[in-house]
């Protein structure tokens, strides 16, 4: 099936995200991380000037918002391999902060791929600004559909 | 948010501190599913990965990326990470065991601010490379 290249540049509709604790928290133990920062309040406060989050925390965004805030384009979830994934962090975030992100679709294009077969690859891009408008920071993913099922 | 690394005294070649992940298992998965929202099905339904013609569940690749993520923020701090990118090379399995490593490869200053960059890479027990990436860390 031809991709459609009239979603390039497609806008979602701006998300609201709320840099919470418990969130924060609870991402550090799944990633093995003990580092107390994101455990211990007043030491965060004078390491950090608050609970600082993890460089891939913004990751979580990507997959709670609604639909019409993560423009797509359809791909069968048993041939999904995440190719490659950026953050850009221009400021610090902090619990407390509220960010706002909007997404866009950068780009779509396909590709002969190995034993695969033929690959969709989608590049996102989220932008998040926060309480005071600046921005914080950028996350790009390319997100690829392969030709056939991705394991072994 | 002070940086802990000190500009003047990193060498091109210096080591990140290693973070070894023992014992990659599948509540690793479905906590990082959990913690991050990702539930795509891949990563801890054992029916629907076979029904695909995969073996077995595999970690999100974001939950890999994030224990990789431990070296940046050991060496410079947590909020002193400025640029963190990786790619995907290779599925990470149940029972694996991951070494997260990286060095630096150069220093720049960007807007006034003291940058040191470098590249990362998380290698399973058979030293296979199954991340790779880059980053940039502000130092002082």
């Amino acid at each position: 099936m031809a991709i459609d290249k009239s979603v390039i540049g497609k806008t979602g509709k701006p998300f609201t995200m709320p840099i919470e604790w418990s969130k924060v928290r609870e991402f550090a133990r799944a990633i093995r991380d003990p580092n107390p920062v994101y455990f211990d309040q007043e030491l965060a406060k004078k390491e950090c000037g608050g609970i600082p989050v993890p460089p891939t925390f913004l990751q979580v965004a990507a997959f709670w918002q609604d639909a019409d805030s993560m423009p797509t384009v359809h791909f069968d979830v048993r041939r999904i391999l995440h190719g490659e994934q950026e953050f850009e962090l221009h400021k610090p975030i902090l619990v407390g902060d509220v960010l706002t992100g909007t997404a866009r679709i950068a780009d779509v294009y396909e590709r002969e791929g190995g034993r695969g077969g033929k690959m969709t690859f989608m590049l996102t891009e989220i932008e998040y600004r926060n309480q005071k408008g600046e921005k914080v920071a950028v996350a790009r993913s390319t997100l690829i559909e392969t030709g056939q099922a991705v394991g072994g | 948010m002070a940086p802990k690394v000190k500009y003047g005294s990193v060498k091109i070649g210096d080591s990140l501190p290693t973070v070894t992940i023992e014992n990659v298992s599948r509540p690793d998965f479905v906590r990082y599913a959990g913690a991050s929202g990702d539930f795509v099905p891949l990563h801890y339904d054992q029916t629907f990965v076979e029904a695909a013609g995969i073996p077995t569940v595999f970690a999100q690749g974001m939950w890999t990326a994030g224990c990789l993520s431990r070296c940046l923020t050991d060496y410079a701090g947590a909020g002193n990470v400025r640029q963190f990118k990786v790619r995907f090379a290779r599925q990470v399995w149940p029972g694996d065991t991951l070494t997260c490593r990286g060095k630096v490869t150069g220093k720049s200053e960007k807007n006034g601010e003291k940058l040191i960059e470098g590249e990362v890479e998380v290698a399973n027990q058979k030293g296979e490379t199954t991340v790779r990436g880059n980053f940039a860390v502000a130092a002082a």
